[in-house]
């Protein structure tokens, strides 16, 4: 298929090669940041790589990458959600009261809640408002919301829930298979299915994609549905863990989920995404979280900062590849 | 009447009647009682709400994309520097606020660097930002002397026939913004970078040097908030700014200051942070709980924006 | 300057003769009758109009498309071919006449409707998703591919096209568009826009289809273009080059001032008659200036500057009271250059000299001008808001009097300066544009193509006024497409590939001579 460039063609493929070297080195950067992090843990505790370091390591990731991807959605269609970490939080509230107590009107409550996402997508792209505004005011919504279920922490988890995420499968941490499935499961969806197509290019160029005839309202309200789905699985994860709830349980995970998305390759514009980057971002997130500077006997008050260092190396090296691109 | 019409076509005179409707609202679920203390309570919040929205209209202002996200963790650690500083000492007072300043300017040169020299969006720059600045402060804020000197406690409480001083600085400070927003070559520079950075740099406007001032400025009124919450509330804590993420965002917002950038409105951040402040109060006068509070401050925002955004969508 | 009687048209919007394609359909009562199926045509439009505000992009166009033919396009920039065009695709519809498909009106003609009647067209601007791989895109322009193993059906269906039209590519179906080289993009692009699966394909538009390729690949194309003819489909070629279009278009349109000025078998041009019919010979105007500007090379140097891919060490040079014109076809470099001035004033930079304070003029006006939000009072003031101050504040008085002089100077007309810039029509933004570069102290205005879209009457006042600064000392670096605009400058560099290619004085300027020196191609 690929026949031998004659004349000139030699000088553009060249390029050509250095621009896919770059972007696979872009690609590999959170796979490397994941290693890194994994490596210093090693070094500092190696009994830390085990099959029980890795269960408490990476106890948050499922919840954390669950909402990483429900970020990456949004991001993928040039918008940003501010509210996905109080609407975790609601999730968690309602699983930990509704669901358990009375299953048929939870799992109403939450699909109800997704449906309030399709139309937040369906009103900013009717009324071309911006994202972060209207998500601005949504999340006072849904903590809201989450204070009136649930006024005071506490609730219980649903048993099967618990049961699911207290699984413990032979040789492999749940953690991590659950993190493979999540990353091979949206990969497939978004970066494999024709339609996954559709979304992406959503993002990428808009004016091209309704000029081929595609309605960007609809791609809209499916990327802010899809957004919803993995904001009400990730609650559900979290609760899963923590057994109980609280109205302010989710909070930090606006921060987070977009510093995942980051960390993992995406990009805010343009709808260049990437699920698996974006798990692993997430993964990374939760290990330098806290085990990482625990070993390494920083005090737990720098833990936070190791995240924002963590993104802001990451993004310098990026920036070098990219220059190096030139 | 013609002066009523020109009054009515501004657009932050909504934010105002607004808080006008919601005090009204409220004195007569009390039966008048009240009236007056609501007002000087208002007031006093409002303040801390409005110094730090003006830096954050200064800096949304500059175009779509552009905001402060590290206001909060900027307030935090600027409280617990400015105390430490006072050493619960009257005679630091000025000092304590200079390094409040310094500290809070500091953090947002910081921003700008950060976006200029890894050419990453305001939002993920302000945000790694603020996650380190957070951590400064656990660490720095750990087991220190936190109270304000009483001085400093009395001066951010005092009050002169029921207004306190602090409104009244603020309002003159907000008037030196309305100037400068308009009649300076700097609010001039930030109108057109926010209208289209493109043609203000073809324009001759110093586009760099703009941008860097105004993240900067954003900073510094976050440090010297940061002091003045210390003094008020008595204490500085870790989370004391953190209400003010989302308030400084909406009250620009609700104040008509365009989120596209390039249409800024002083007098509207006052209108819209007296207006959530008694709305507040309102609802807790109602008995209302949190949950409802925060639910109707939330579809409050959201239905300002989806109105004002139809406005756009008409011209 | 007639060349011929039957292919020149005049400017009078009239009802033209196209010659024997034409016969296959006769207007009747607003309508049109079809006489022989197997000859009607894919696509017709007769009195097609179109304004953007107060410009007249297409002024009643009469244009049909016949099948197994390629029609060329061509005419300055401006002329109205991408209207003209827009309208073909559906993505723009004519204020007024009427389009017809494959023999029936159209009435609500739209780009599926279009696709559906087998109609494409491979823009300018390019439409790819850059996020996406080369099979990816193929994807989003066909509806029907999708299902298990729709990424390989893709993929084979973009490859075979890319391996028939470019046989030595070197494109993989999974590259990200992103990385390709702008050349490999606008292949992927073409390649695109001739692969079928459901759809009819019957005519293709390709707009500047070459402007990307070099000598092998565009010869590719080309050949593929004529085997697609042969096979009795369609296409419609726009291009600069005029070699191209003589030797591969079947018949040839000429527009010019949103008309069509010619039409004609393409074996009855040549390239001399085609720069003619082009170019407006008759409009020629030689009255400019001629009492002007101080003699060159006696005063003092403002500019001095060389290209970024300039190898031969040629420079462009402008001293204070010239007039200094940048020719050549659009986007050859001109703008980058000015850019660069303009970058240089700031701060030093290699290979510019700049000894004068600096402003420009912006063609794109809603992308590089305007401010939309501000008055039109507040758009002059702008670049001399040091000057305005009194004190620390900007003195609205004298932002008034500034505004109200240049008003009063170069005749904006507006009954307030305090309206909104867009109360303005286009050409009176434009005014405002002059009146915010020369109002400030810049001695030295950079013109990026100012004249775009703007009325006769506006031109010529600006054309006063701008000899009237240069007597006055002011230098200006003027790009402009239009090539009549040339005659009031003292002095022409015409740019080709990001070079400066010729270098001529005012009184070796002939419209031909431009003409022939950034249309160089083989030809």
């Amino acid at each position: 298929m690929t026949a031998t460039p004659i004349d000139n063609g030699f000088k553009g493929s060249a390029a050509r090669n250095a621009a896919a070297r770059a972007r696979l080195l872009r690609g590999l950067l959170p796979a490397l940041s994941l290693a890194l992090v994994l490596a210093a843990i090693a070094w500092l505790n190696p009994r830390a790589i085990s099959y029980f370091g890795f269960s408490l390591m990476l106890n948050l990731a499922i919840p954390i990458a669950l909402a990483t991807i429900a970020q990456m959605f949004v991001i993928a269609g040039n918008e940003l959600d501010l509210s996905i970490g109080t609407f975790v939080g609601f999730v968690g509230c309602v699983t930990a009261t509704w669901l358990k107590d009375a299953p048929l009107i939870g799992v109403l409550i939450l699909l109800g809640s997704i449906g309030v996402y399709a139309l937040l997508g369906a009103l900013i792209h009717l009324r071309n408002l911006p994202s972060i505004v209207v998500t601005l005011g949504t999340s006072f919504v849904w903590q809201g919301l989450a204070i009136l279920v649930l006024p005071k922490p506490g609730g219980k988890a649903p048993d099967w829930l618990l049961a699911i995420m207290a699984f413990k499968p032979p040789f492999i941490p749940f953690p991590i298979i659950a993190a493979l499935l999540i990353a091979a499961t949206v990969h497939f969806g978004l970066m494999r299915t024709s339609y996954g197509v559709i979304l992406r290019g959503s993002g990428g160029n808009p004016a091209a994609l309704r000029r081929a005839g595609w309605s960007l309202l609809k791609t809209k309200i499916v990327l802010f549905s899809l957004a919803g789905v993995f904001g009400v699985l990730s609650g559900m994860a979290l609760i899963g863990i923590t057994t109980s709830a609280d109205a302010n349980i989710g909070n930090g995970y606006t921060l987070l989920a977009i510093a995942g998305v980051i960390l993992g390759g995406g990009e805010f514009v343009g709808g260049r995404v990437s699920p698996i980057g974006a798990v692993i971002g997430a993964l990374t997130l939760a290990l330098a979280a806290s085990p990482l500077l625990t070993f390494m006997h920083i005090p737990p008050d720098w833990q936070v900062a190791a995240n924002g260092a963590i993104l802001i190396i990451v993004l310098a090296a990026r920036v070098l590849i990219s220059r190096r691109e030139r | 009447m013609a002066s009523l019409k020109t009054l009515l076509t501004k657009p932050w005179i909504w934010s105002f009647v607004g808080a006008l409707l919601v005090w009204l609202a409220t004195i007569a679920f009390t039966g008048g009682y009240g009236a007056g203390g609501m007002v000087t309570a208002a007031l006093s919040l409002a303040v801390f709400t409005v110094i730090v929205g003006v830096g954050q209209m200064f800096v949304i202002t500059l175009g779509p994309g552009n905001v402060d996200l590290s206001l909060p963790a900027n307030i935090g650690l600027a409280s617990a520097v400015a105390m430490k500083v006072m050493g619960g000492s009257d005679a630091m007072i000025v000092i304590g606020l200079l390094a409040a300043l310094a500290c809070g300017a500091a953090i947002g040169a910081i921003n700008y660097l950060l976006i200029w020299a890894l050419r990453i969006p305001p939002i993920i720059a302000t945000l790694s930002a603020s996650f380190i600045i957070q951590s400064v402060d656990i660490s720095y804020g750990r087991g220190l002397q936190i109270k304000p000197p009483p001085g400093f406690a009395d001066f951010t409480n005092w009050q002169v026939l029921g207004i306190p001083v602090l409104a009244i600085l603020t309002v003159l400070f907000t008037i030196g913004a309305a100037i400068a927003l308009q009649r300076m070559i700097y609010g001039r520079s930030v109108l057109a970078i926010g209208q289209n950075i493109r043609a203000a740099w073809l324009a001759g406007v110093h586009v760099g040097r703009i941008r860097f001032f105004t993240y900067t400025l954003s900073g510094a009124l976050g440090g010297i908030d940061g002091a003045l919450l210390a003094g008020y509330f008595r204490g500085a804590n870790v989370d004391i700014g953190n209400e003010y993420l989302l308030a400084s965002i909406a009250v620009v917002v609700i104040g008509g200051t365009s989120v596209a950038g390039g249409k800024a409105n002083v007098p509207g951040v006052w209108g819209a942070a007296l207006f959530l402040v008694l709305l507040l109060t309102m609802l807790n006068t109602f008995g209302v709980s949190a949950g409802v509070r925060l639910l109707l401050t939330g579809l409050i925002i959201v239905g300002v924006i989806t109105v004002a955004g139809g406005e756009k969508a008409v011209r | 300057m007639a060349a011929g009687s039957t292919d020149i048209v005049g400017l009078s919007g009239a009802e033209k003769q196209f010659g024997a394609a034409d016969a296959d359909a006769v207007r009747l009562d607003g309508a049109e009758k079809q006489f022989g199926a197997a000859n009607i045509d894919i696509v017709r439009l007769d009195g097609a109009e179109k304004h953007f505000g107060a410009v007249r992009a297409l002024g009643g166009a009469d244009f049909h498309v016949g099948p197994g033919e390629c029609v060329g396009l061509v005419g300055h920039n401006g002329a109205g071919k991408s209207t003209l065009m827009h309208m073909v695709a559906g993505t723009l519809t004519p204020d007024s006449g009427t389009i017809a498909v494959h023999g029936g009106i159209e009435e609500n003609y739209s780009v599926s409707r279009a696709r559906q009647l087998g109609i494409r067209c491979v823009f300018q601007e390019l439409s790819l998703c850059p996020n996406l791989s080369v099979a990816e895109n193929t994807r989003i322009n066909h509806a029907s591919l999708t299902g298990f193993g729709w990424r390989h059906k893709a993929a084979e269906l973009i490859a075979a096209k890319l391996d028939e039209i470019f046989p030595d590519h070197g494109i993989s179906a999974w590259d990200i568009v992103g990385d390709l080289s702008i050349g490999r993009r606008q292949m992927v692009e073409v390649a695109r826009a001739f692969t079928v699966t459901q759809d009819r394909l019957d005519l293709v538009i390709l707009d500047e289809p070459t402007s990307s390729l070099d000598a092998h690949t565009a010869g590719q194309l080309l050949a593929f273009v004529r085997r697609f003819v042969a096979g009795g489909k369609s296409c419609i070629l726009i291009s600069h080059v005029l070699g191209e279009v003589l030797r591969n278009a079947d018949r040839i349109v000429v527009m010019r001032d949103g008309k069509m000025v010619a039409s004609d078998a393409a074996c009855a041009f040549d390239r001399d008659r085609l720069v003619t019919v082009m170019g407006g010979a008759e409009a020629h105007r030689k009255t400019a200036a001629q009492a002007a500007v101080a003699t060159p090379g006696t005063s003092p140097l403002r500019v001095q500057a060389r290209p970024t891919g300039q190898t031969d060490g040629k420079d462009l040079v402008a001293r204070a009271g010239e007039i200094i014109g940048l020719a050549g076809l659009a986007g050859h470099g001109q703008t980058d250059l000015l850019l660069r001035i303009f970058d240089a004033a700031a701060r030093a930079r290699a290979g510019i000299e700049v000894t004068a304070p600096v402003a420009l003029v912006a063609g794109d006006r809603q992308s590089d001008g305007i401010f939309p939000q501000w008055s039109i009072a507040q758009n002059i003031g702008i670049r001399s808001l040091a000057r305005l101050r009194n004190g620390l504040l900007i003195s609205p008085r004298r932002e008034a009097e500034l505004a109200d002089a240049w008003k009063k100077k170069i005749g904006i007309r507006t009954p307030d300066m305090n309206n909104n810039i867009f109360s303005l029509s286009g050409g009176n933004q434009q005014k405002a544009l002059f009146a915010r570069a020369l109002g400030s102290d810049a001695e030295i205005v950079l013109m990026d193509d100012p004249m775009r879209g703007v009325d006769i009457g506006t031109k010529l006042e600006v054309y006063d006024l701008v000899r009237e600064e240069a007597g006055r000392g002011r230098t200006f670096l003027w790009y402009t497409t239009e090539t009549e605009e040339l005659d009031n400058c003292d002095h022409i560099y015409v740019f080709k590939n990001g070079r400066i290619v010729a270098n001529l004085t005012r009184d070796e300027l002939t419209e031909e001579k431009i003409i022939q020196s950034s249309f160089g191609d083989a030809a």
